[in-house]
């Protein structure tokens, strides 16, 4: 692995990331259209853009976020309010449509091109995670991870409870527990409508698309000025601020990165299953993508991949599927889905206290972990 | 940190602005913490013309502090000494809670059970579940936290977070998903005194007696005793402790105890005054019992328990006048505002973490 890495050099991660792109994309061929593995590899996929979007917060500019699910809950609001029948009064009931799709547009309510949701949750979500950020600028460590977490939980309040808050008469915030339901599928400009009921592949190749786009982003932002001063702050504020890094900046524009991945996921998850419902919105999803991120590596974009197509299957698959019936093997009564946040629970943990660089370490961060106080000696030598 | 250092003291002719800030950062809190009680004692005022809704709020209010003090003194026993926030420590509670309703099964305590017995029963798992919650809270340090000590502060705080995850859901396989419903043993709602239009309920004195001696006990112990000693010293300077020979583990492990102790305590008062017990219930109250301890200064104890009483009246007023919905996002609200504008919390002191 490391002498191939070497050979390629620079393009190691770009030819690293077309060919898993293009095996990826092939193996939906070979399965039935609507076979569940696929089903399972598109919420993997769209985990996968969520982790990254985390790792740019906790991994590269070490703020711990634990109220990330925030973000997922704004982009799929996105697209439960402008893909859906929520706003039913809007424009005397006949709806106001933007490029939506020819079912849809008979349809009252908003209903806009999915595309256009995108760029709407990337909006949104970064506006919303610039502000979720900005309390938290003059705090360290542990105190932005309660903060963050706090304003999580107030999201996650405002979805359960907004089925009472109406912005006016006949515009109901959220679903609340009743989900919003149903959201158009994806319908984009010169393709055939995705139909969920008849063939995922289309689904799945979107979602790859929204991969590649992203990794390219974090390759991109890891390389660019923006990505090394986060990485910098992480290591050492202090000595980063004296270097002439503006912390606020730097700080705010990380969680708007990383906010606006979790909307695009967020979006893409919504209308994937068609359905927003606030109970999808609790703490234990934060620790889910916490844990991805953890178990692959914090920081490192390959490992963070893994981490989260990984946990992804188990969650979907392993969980459910094969482990399931272990518990009643051991003449244990209970379903091991039940358990399914222990079980991650039990993963950062082993994970954290035997190999906290995680599975695939980025060079750098694993010095930071392993040594400590002890970081900053390492690093200097280790400068080319 | 990057802060502009505190200007000194000049008395004359300091700019209005500065006055300003200083009195906005000395007194803001108390404001905003007294600004919703005073606004429904206005409105009870002139709609019903006595204040007994917010009293027997404030009452409620207290002895559900109380429980939160007990939870709160925990978090920030260990944050004094470790800098850690023992996310797992609601767990702990919760655990407290399950142990004590096991216990009643196997000590054969119920409604048919005479009221002798019946105290010298509840003392007895008192006692047990303060052992066993102790005990679990050393393991948890052992196995999370100790092998972290040198490793960067998020590390030990996202293994905090596994271990409570992994704590729920014992929970759950323990009693289910579900609340369920426990025998009403002091018949907890039963009215004790009525004062002006106030009712006290049995629940209210439990509390209330049962968590009084036990911070009296703790902060004799912590102010007098040998332990109680190494203990401060260690939270001061853990380096400096162990030249002068104090065993930093062990104080370590030691505080660990008492919190996990103090934890399980808060779960047995608050199963005879919830009279239900639920995986989920650490969860929550460990929040809240979080911002209760960031509310009085972290590592502060006298902080703790005042923030607990504060945060218990909030939380039974918010539950009562806007909607028990709503009550976590307004408790998370306020911490957030004591975090961002008051991190050093009502009496503590400035430290590190509050830049």
């Amino acid at each position: 692995m490391t002498a191939v890495r070497n050979r390629l050099g620079s393009h190691f991660n770009l030819v690293a990331a077309i060919a898993g792109l293009a095996i990826a994309a092939i193996i939906p061929m070979f399965l039935d259209p609507l076979s569940s593995i696929t089903d399972n590899a598109i919420t993997a996929g769209a985990y996968v853009v969520m982790a990254l979007g985390l790792n740019i917060v906790v991994g590269f500019a070490g703020l711990l976020d634990l109220g990330y699910v925030a973000f997922f809950a704004f982009g799929a609001y996105t697209t439960a309010w402008f893909a859906s029948l929520q706003f039913a009064p809007a424009n005397h009931s006949k709806g106001i449509h933007i490029l939506a799709g020819e079912f849809a547009s008979k349809l009252p309510g908003l209903h806009f091109n999915f595309l256009i949701i995108l760029v709407l949750a990337i909006v949104i979500t970064g506006i919303a995670g610039m502000l979720i950020g900005l309390p938290t600028l003059r705090l360290r460590g542990d105190y932005i991870a309660i903060v963050t977490l706090a304003f999580g939980e107030i999201i996650y309040r405002f979805a359960v409870n907004g089925d009472a808050i109406h912005l006016a008469k006949g515009y109901p915030l959220t679903g609340g527990r009743q989900a919003i339901a149903p959201l158009d599928s994806i319908d984009l400009p010169g393709l055939p409508a995705f139909d969920d009921a008849s063939n995922l592949r289309p689904f799945f190749w979107f979602v790859l698309v929204l991969v590649a786009l992203v990794l390219f982003v974090n390759f991109r932002l890891r390389e660019s000025r923006l990505g090394r001063a986060w990485i910098a702050m992480r290591e050492d504020e202090v000595a980063a601020a004296s270097m002439g890094i503006p912390l606020v900046k730097t700080k705010l524009l990380a969680y708007a990165t990383g906010a606006a991945f979790g909307g695009i996921s967020g979006a893409f998850l919504a209308s994937y299953q068609s359905a927003v419902n606030a109970d999808q919105f609790q703490f234990g999803v934060s620790i889910f993508i916490l844990a991805m991120i953890i178990m692959g590596g914090l920081g490192s974009i390959w490992g963070v991949v893994f981490g989260a197509v990984v946990l992804s299957f188990i969650n979907t698959y392993f969980i459910p599927n094969v482990l399931n019936s272990i518990p009643s093997h051991l003449g244990l009564d209970f379903d091991l889905t039940q358990v399914s946040f222990g079980i991650f629970g039990f993963l950062i943990l082993i994970v954290m206290v035997l190999r906290p660089q995680g599975l695939f370490p980025e060079r750098r961060r694993k010095i930071e972990l392993t040594e400590g106080i002890g970081a900053d000696e390492g690093l200097a030598e280790e400068r080319p | 940190m990057s802060g502009v250092p505190a200007a000194p003291d000049r008395p004359a002719g300091r700019p209005a602005i500065v006055i300003l800030r200083e009195a906005a950062s000395k007194y803001g809190l108390i404001a905003v913490l007294a600004a919703l009680p005073l606004y429904l004692a206005i409105l009870d005022l002139t709609n019903d013309g006595d204040l007994s809704k917010l009293g027997n709020n404030i009452v409620a209010g207290l002895s559900n502090g109380a429980i939160y003090a007990l939870i709160a003194l925990g978090y920030t026993l260990v944050y004094g000494i470790i800098e850690l926030i023992n996310f797992a420590h609601g767990e702990v509670f919760m655990i407290g809670s399950f142990v004590a309703f096991g216990l009643w099964g196997t000590l054969g305590l119920g409604l048919a059970t005479g009221p002798l017995v019946l105290v010298f029963g509840l003392l007895a798992t008192l006692l047990i579940t303060m052992v066993v919650c102790g005990v679990m809270n050393v393991m948890i340090e052992q196995v999370a936290y100790k092998p972290l000590r040198s490793a960067p502060k998020l590390a030990p705080l996202i293994t905090a977070v596994g271990m409570s995850f992994i704590l729920q859901n014992v929970g759950i396989l323990w009693l289910g998903a579900s609340p369920a419903s426990v025998a009403d043993l002091i018949h907890a709602q039963q009215d004790v005194v009525t004062v002006v239009g106030v009712t006290v309920h049995r629940a209210d004195v439990l509390a209330i007696v049962v968590t009084i001696p036990l911070v009296l006990a703790l902060t004799t112990f912590i102010s007098r005793s040998r332990l109680g000693k190494a203990m401060r010293a260690t939270a001061q300077d853990p380096d400096a402790a162990r030249l002068m020979g104090i065993n930093v583990n062990t104080t370590i492990s030691l505080t660990f105890l008492l919190g996990g102790a103090l934890a399980g305590a808060a779960g047995l008062i608050n199963l005879l005054y919830q009279t239900s017990v639920w995986y989920f219930q650490g969860f929550e109250a460990g929040l809240i019992a979080f911002t209760a301890a960031v509310m009085g200064g972290i590592g502060n104890l006298k902080g703790a328990v005042l923030g607990g009483l504060i945060i218990g009246c909030i939380q039974q007023i918010s539950d009562y006048r806007i909607g028990a919905d709503w009550t976590p996002a307004v408790v998370f609200a306020y911490l957030i505002l004591i975090m961002v504008f008051r991190p050093q919390g009502l009496i503590g002191e400035v430290t590190r973490e509050a830049g």
